[in-house]
């Protein structure tokens, strides 16, 4: 059956180049249904899942894969409940015209958030099954047995009938009330299970569809025309002058141009890159940005709306009669998501409707700015999620969809738009730069008494690239703040009487862009704040696992540090005992932290060489504890990559700009972690299958940052003050 | 029209010369394997097989590829030692990058067997993984290389000479 095939008919734009069955590996067997302007309803179960006559199903799950695995570990879930074999299930790619809203595929929501609701739909259809197996059967559902989709009558094998002959390819017509009985994890099959990933041998063998590989039919091929290198946000990139004579060289190739919103477009690939590098454009180039070399002194200096995140106590009175006080004041830089494939996008616009394909995290966030852009209600445009390369938060998606939507619209044609390294690397939103302040006591006992940090960063911006070059005005993130100070990596996991936290916020306008990096600013929080606490068991003579250990009551955190600790042989000391003048030292440090809800630890063992101040993770090693791990093998697999990212981040990325703009533009001018210096890594989940599941695609990654910092400690004696660890700052910090 | 091997199999295109390879595989015989990742041979997401030699194919002109043997990604087998070791340790995330990474496993496995760690490490160093994947993907090469495996040394049925 190709219902694939009657799909995309109906879906009105055909996609040809590739065999679109393997738009995701799996969707063999998924398949989709009659395009509707969505969202579908959430209330009721044919929403979620199909139950196909072959005893199959497809679960129409509202998160993106976005390389994490969170589309095997959801599936894992939904098979679970139904009593299916992973083999059974598969689900397709996120539609606005056939997959359900659950928001967007970002905060590590997919099983914290998804996870619920696909189990309970699942559980709720399986309710249903049983309803009419019993009937079917003539038994009462508790005598019914389910395996693999097939349903029996208890101590009667004959009496038998599957899913798919009770209902298959038909709809269930029954309201999702949340009301059915779940599992006891007790049960669980599947659950908890380290089961492949489904999407693994299509993206071995070269068969996986990325968004890069989908074609439009009649399409031309576009490029967008931006400096190389984005302007302060707000001051957008004004054009001077185009001279459109200068591509007419390139037959077919043309200009689209809305307001400063540049573009080209031709008949084949290269000759959309030709056509953008060839096309003479003078640009405004202010001089409006502080650049690497004033950021910090400006961010500090800045007028800034002040609140008061946590208090509680007396933190004057407490710091006046501590014993023993340490001080800090630490600095991030901008970093970038860079994915490792720039995004793209396919669009299809008609004067009255909209089609378009790109790597959005949230498909129906997408669809309204599009809405707004292209001037057409929300429910003429459809938006498709395809895989890109892993994102890592919010990259230049949505503004690659903007351009492509806007450029099929100028050009009255469908377009397919990829973005350069240099689009992506130098117009990205970057996770943005902190300065954190932190202020932590303890009595001559060691037992921490108060707590203070400060933190000054600027917040998200809200308007995209494209949009902005349109003519709309650059925004802030509406309402309260994106990312603020968070009391979950600022002493959350000890025991604190007195503790206050305050966030400064900046205005973004003026600075450069930025959104949700993965783990945003939680490495800056976590090189402040454990970086302080491990002062503190320095000055108390004290190991810093042992000092920690007496400040935490928290059994979660007790049990990711004992965790990792125990993977790593922790061997209790003195940070720095030992200090050595040899030319290459080495350093083992611990770090607590998170993202979201979750609890993570860490530990680095790292060298330096004092001569030449380059610092190498040897070795890292993480445990998270995210509740109820669905995929235990899928997590560490996640947690590892954590750990070679943060090693990235802590060591190599620095978004560095000018007073005019972004000079990072490749892997060579944003250098980011590669084989021959990458850390192995050890990893381990703390399983609790009767906790709620929590994040698990971001939450070992402060702690990991301030491992690195506190074993750069243990291995100089010399805090570092601001990351990343580059040689030059280095050597600097030891010359101290 | 030149005329270009593909995987064993002569394919006519109409690209230009100065046409990247990389286009005129992706685009033209619409393959997927090799894909753009920066177009600055500086990531390793377009890398081919040329008569066994890894290649960054986004700045390979058309009009120097001749009568070499191309080999892509799809061209190896799917029961390639690299590939299934790459499925057997679940090395991948987004698995963007596995094009490169197996086309350069193979061809490391080519000249040298038996690779050590810190070799398997600089041979691939050229290629980026920005799920920091890495530690599993040596693993995977390891286990590829593993004499335990006895189609190791066959690797190089997958390369086209």
């Amino acid at each position: 059956m190709n219902t694939r095939r009657n799909f995309l008919k109906s879906g009105g734009a055909l996609l040809i180049g590739f065999p679109l069955a393997n738009l995701l590996s799996d969707q063999a067997s998924a398949q989709t249904r009659v395009p509707t302007p969505g969202p579908p309803a959430a209330n009721q179960i044919d929403t979620w899942l199909a139950i196909h006559s072959d005893n199959t199903a497809t679960f129409y799950v509202g998160f993106a894969e976005l390389g994490q695995g969170n589309s095997t570990a959801l599936l894992q879930i939904a098979a679970e409940e139904l009593d299916l074999d992973l083999t059974q299930i598969a689900t397709i790619n996120l539609d606005t015209h056939v997959t359900p809203n659950q928001g967007g595929t970002y905060s590590s929501a997919s099983i914290a958030r998804g996870g619920p609701q696909v189990r309970t739909a699942a559980a709720e259809a399986r309710q249903a099954l049983l309803k009419l197996a019993a009937a079917r059967l003539n038994a009462p559902v508790d005598q019914l047995r389910v395996e693999r989709g097939i349903v029996w009558v208890n101590g009667a094998l004959n009496r038998t009938v599957t899913y798919g002959a009770l209902i298959g390819d038909q709809q269930f017509n029954v309201a999702f009330t949340g009301n059915a009985p779940v599992k006891n994890s007790a049960d669980y099959k599947l659950v908890g299970k380290a089961l492949s990933r489904k999407d693994t041998p299509a993206k071995v063998s070269g068969d996986y569809s990325h968004l890069q590989h989908l074609r439009l039919p009649g399409m031309l091929h576009a490029r967008v025309v931006r400096p190389r290198g984005q302007r302060a946000y707000g001051a957008g990139a004004k054009i001077i002058s185009v001279n459109e004579d200068s591509i007419k060289s390139i037959l077919g190739a043309r200009v689209v141009r809305k307001g400063d919103f540049l573009g080209v477009v031709a008949n084949t690939e290269w000759d959309a890159v030709k056509a953008a590098a060839q096309l003479q454009v003078t640009w405004d180039n202010p001089p409006a940005l502080p650049g690497n070399d004033r950021l910090f002194a400006q961010m500090r200096a800045e007028k800034t709306e002040d609140r008061v995140v946590l208090e509680r106590g007396d933190i004057a009175a407490a710091f006046t009669g501590a014993a023993h006080v340490v001080s800090r004041t630490v600095r991030g830089p901008y970093q970038m998501h860079a994915p490792f494939a720039p995004n793209g996008a396919l669009a299809d616009v008609t004067a009255d409707s909209a089609h378009i394909i790109t790597s959005s995290q949230d498909v129906y966030a997408t669809r309204r700015t599009l809405a707004r852009i292209l001037g057409l209600a929300q429910e003429k445009i459809r938006v498709q999620y395809a895989e890109g390369s892993g994102t890592y938060g919010h990259s230049c998606y949505d503004d690659v969809a903007q351009a492509a939507a806007l450029i099929s619209q100028l050009a009255g044609k469908p377009v397919r738009l990829q973005f350069m390294r240099w689009d992506e690397h130098g117009w990205d939103l970057y996770g943005p730069a902190h300065i954190g302040e932190v202020h932590v006591a303890a009595d001559a006992q060691g037992r921490l008494r108060a707590y203070e940090y400060h933190g000054w960063q600027h917040n998200w911006s809200n308007v995209e690239t494209s949009e902005q070059l349109t003519g709309v005005p650059a925004a802030e993130w509406p309402g309260a703040a994106a990312q603020q100070v968070s009391p979950l990596n600022l002493g959350s996991m000890y025991v604190i009487p007195n503790l206050k936290l305050v966030n400064h916020k900046i205005n973004v306008q003026g600075y450069l862009r930025a959104a949700w990096l993965r783990s945003p600013l939680d490495l800056s929080f976590s090189f402040a704040s454990e970086q302080a606490i491990d002062q503190l068991a320095y000055d108390l003579n004290q190991d810093p696992y042992r000092f920690r250990l007496a400040n935490m009551t928290d059994e979660r955190w007790l049990g990711v540090m004992e965790a990792v600790a125990r993977i790593a042989r922790w061997d209790p000391r003195r940070a720095n005992a030992t200090p050595s003048n040899a030319n290459v030292v080495t350093g083992r440090g611990l770090g607590l932290g998170t993202h979201l809800q979750s609890w993570g630890a860490a530990v680095a063992e790292i060298e330096i060489n004092r001569q030449t101040g380059k610092v190498l993770a040897k070795h890292l090693y993480g445990a998270l504890d995210c509740g109820q791990c669905v995929n235990p093998g899928i997590v560490e697999s996640q947690i590892s990559g954590q750990l070679v990212q943060t090693a990235s981040r802590m060591l190599l990325e620095e978004v560095k700009f000018n007073q005019v703009g972004v000079t990072s533009l490749d892997w060579n001018t944003y250098p980011v972690m590669r084989f021959e210096e990458c850390p192995d890594t050890s990893a381990v989940v703390v399983q609790r299958l009767n906790e709620k599941s929590s994040g698990a695609g971001e939450e070992t990654m402060a702690a990991c940052a301030a491992a690195i910092a506190n074993a750069f400690f243990d291995a100089t004696g010399v805090r570092m003050e601001e990351y990343p660890l580059t040689p030059s700052r280095v050597l600097a910090a030891l010359k101290r | 029209m030149p005329t270009i091997r593909v995987n064993n199999l002569p394919r006519d295109v109409v690209s230009p010369g100065d046409t990247p390879l990389l286009y005129v595989l992706m685009n033209e015989l619409q393959l997927k394997g090799p894909r753009f990742g920066c177009g600055l041979a500086q990531c390793g997401a377009c890398s081919v097989l040329i008569d066994g030699v890894e290649t960054r194919s986004c700045v390979t002109p058309l009009s120097t590829v001749g009568a070499k043997s191309i080999t892509t990604l799809e061209g190896l087998p799917q029961d390639h030692p690299v590939k299934a070791a790459m499925i057997e340790t679940q090395a991948l995330q987004c698995g963007y990058c596995f094009n490169g990474m197996i086309i350069k496993a193979v061809e490391l496995l080519s000249t040298n067997p038996q690779p050590s760690e810190p070799q398997i490490r600089t041979a691939m160093n050229g290629h980026l993984c920005r799920c920091g994947n890495y530690p599993r993907i040596i693993r995977a090469i390891q286990r590829a290389a593993t004499p335990a495996t006895p189609r190791a040394t066959g690797v190089a049925l997958g390369v086209a000479r």
